[in-house]
């Protein structure tokens, strides 16, 4: 919106004229003075400027594009990286038979579950060290140890208390969610200023609406923050219980077609994951904007 | 029996106004030791009286209006504090939850059903009708801090603590929230204890003054109703030089600091 002022002069030494004074509405300047050269003694701009949308898309376009040059061209081994059009008529093939459906399905179920659980469980916690000292003093320690685990090395001993089934894996990807989301969100709780807290109690707050109208909104910003690690995480946990013992979803198919060398499908899978996390992040995104209005006419 | 001759014996008239002052604070001490912040402080504040506290960085102004506000749970100390039930608070910083609009933040904690009704009349009574649904960063210092008098005022206080509301806005904004102040304070007659360090804004808005110095009382002095309250005014100038010597202000060093 700003963008607009921003760019008179984006460049130095690009001396545009300016606008100009607004037109009244509904006919001509009535003769406007004549415009005189725009001549600003501009600085030096060291900031990188406006931002400009869809600017994000670039790299990958690019990324993209240079996977095509290198296929074409045959710079590329095919067995080593299929080309994208080889990759893009298995994705059709694998639509058409259904079966890229069926197994993005039960991985999306799995990822969504994990994520459900382990928010759940991460503001909880959050909630739970936030607003008192002897919660905290509980709950920091425990979790800051399982941060220090990572989920692979307890898949040996869920995979032995919980068999290979759904339980397993929904598992996993809660105990690698729930901790950014509880990272995040505690910090947030933690920079909630004393003077917000004071005035809750000056205006007589019950615990209740202290925690709807003060700490809720006051620790959103982290929630989000860790939210876009939590689903970026669940993906990651998704993987790694997919190719172990599994017998459905994107890693396994992918798993299957490494015993039969089938890179085309490996190359796949992982642009169906990257998708997935590029929309999840995005749709995460998109929430924090609408839930953070606040904030973002703040920076505007 | 408390009449004699058809008037109050003083110590049935000390009754009567102790039994109507809604707040009374004696012999308050805050923080022991040579640092204690307050020595033993006693103050009353009858119903619908304008007091101002004047004084000193760290004469204890604050922590004086944070016991009357309930505010100082970490703090040792003793003596009594009684207050109105119904107290509100207006900080230096007009304290709006950014993450809430202007009518959120005066409904703040408000549970009846017209209290969205009673939000909007209170904005309008600080001249803000129409902002409503702004957000709290969008209003400039001295809009925010009405929006801080308004969420005050909507809950109807006996008693009004105001910790230097003004200190942080510019000279001329704070003269229109001086009038602004009066207004409100008049139509809704709260008892108010101001904490300033202003000279000139204790004068202008109070019906007494109360000048804190090292933890203690050191001076108090009563603004005459309807005086006129400007610097032309011969009783302005003598209370104004008495509040600065008692405040410890050499007035030739407060004249070379204003030149400065």
């Amino acid at each position: 919106m700003s963008a607009g002022v921003l760019d008179v002069g984006r460049t130095l030494g690009s001396r545009r004229p300016n606008a100009g004074p607004a037109t009244p509405p509904g006919g001509k300047p009535a003769a406007a003075p004549e415009k005189s050269p725009d001549r600003r003694p501009l600085t030096r701009r060291l900031g990188p400027g406006p931002r400009r949308r869809f600017a994000g898309l670039l790299g990958p376009l690019v990324l993209l594009a240079a996977w095509f040059l290198a296929s074409g061209t045959g710079v590329l081994d095919p067995r080593i990286l299929s080309e994208p059009w080889t990759v893009l008529a298995t994705a059709s093939e694998q639509l058409g038979s259904g079966k890229l459906q069926e197994h993005l399905a039960i991985s999306a179920q799995r990822a969504a579950l994990g994520l459900f659980f382990g928010i759940l469980l991460g503001v909880a916690l959050a909630l739970v060290a936030g607003l008192s000292r002897a919660g905290e003093a509980l709950v920091d320690g425990p979790v800051q140890i399982k941060r220090a685990i990572p989920s692979l090395a307890l898949l040996p001993l869920l995979v032995l208390w919980f068999g290979i089934d759904e339980t397993m894996k929904v598992l996993t990807i809660t105990l690698g969610v729930f901790v950014p989301v509880y990272l995040q969100t505690h910090a947030g709780l933690r920079s909630i200023e004393t003077r917000y807290v004071e005035l809750a109690q000056t205006v007589r707050l019950s615990r209740l609406a202290f925690i709807g109208k003060v700490v809720l909104p006051g620790a959103l910003p982290g929630f989000f923050l860790g939210l876009r690690f939590a689903v970026t995480g669940a993906w990651v946990s998704l993987v790694v219980v997919e190719q172990i013992n599994s017998t459905s979803g994107i890693g396994y198919m992918m798993e299957l077609a490494r015993t039969y060398g089938q890179t085309n499908i490996i190359v796949l899978g992982l642009a169906v994951y990257g998708i997935l996390g590029l929309l999840s992040d995005g749709a995460v995104q998109l929430l924090q904007r609408k839930a953070l209005t606040w904030q973002r006419t703040m920076a505007g | 029996m408390a009449t004699n001759n058809g008037r109050l014996t003083p110590a049935a008239a000390h009754a009567a106004t102790a039994a109507a002052a809604p707040v009374r604070v004696r012999e308050l001490v805050r923080g022991y030791g040579p640092k204690g912040v307050l020595n033993g402080v006693d103050l009353d504040i009858a119903p619908g009286e304008f007091v101002a506290l004047l004084g000193p960085s760290g004469c204890g102004k604050s922590t004086l209006l944070r016991a009357l506000a309930g505010l100082d749970h970490a703090v040792e100390g003793s003596g009594t504090v009684e207050v109105p039930a119904k107290v509100s608070v207006v900080f230096q910083d007009s304290r709006l939850l950014p993450w809430d609009t202007v009518l959120g933040n005066v409904t703040l904690g408000l549970q009846d059903h017209d209290a969205g009704d009673r939000g909007r009349r209170a904005l309008a009574e600080v001249g803000l009708a129409g902002r409503e649904k702004a957000w709290p960063h969008q209003l400039s210092g001295g809009e925010q801090q009405r929006v801080a008098l308004a969420r005050s005022l909507v809950r109807d206080p006996e008693l009004l603590l105001a910790d230097e509301p003004f200190g942080a806005l510019d000279a001329l904004t704070r003269l229109k929230m001086h009038s602004l102040l009066s207004e409100l304070v008049h139509a809704h007659r709260p008892a108010v204890l101001l904490v300033t360090h202003d000279v000139d804004e204790a004068i202008a808005l109070a019906d007494r003054i109360v000048v804190l110095d090292h933890g203690k009382v050191a001076l108090e002095r009563t603004v005459a109703s309807g005086a006129n309250r400007t610097p032309e005014d011969a009783g302005f100038a003598k209370l104004h030089s008495a509040l600065l010597d008692a405040l410890g202000v050499n007035r030739h060093r407060a004249l070379a600091a204003s030149n400065a």
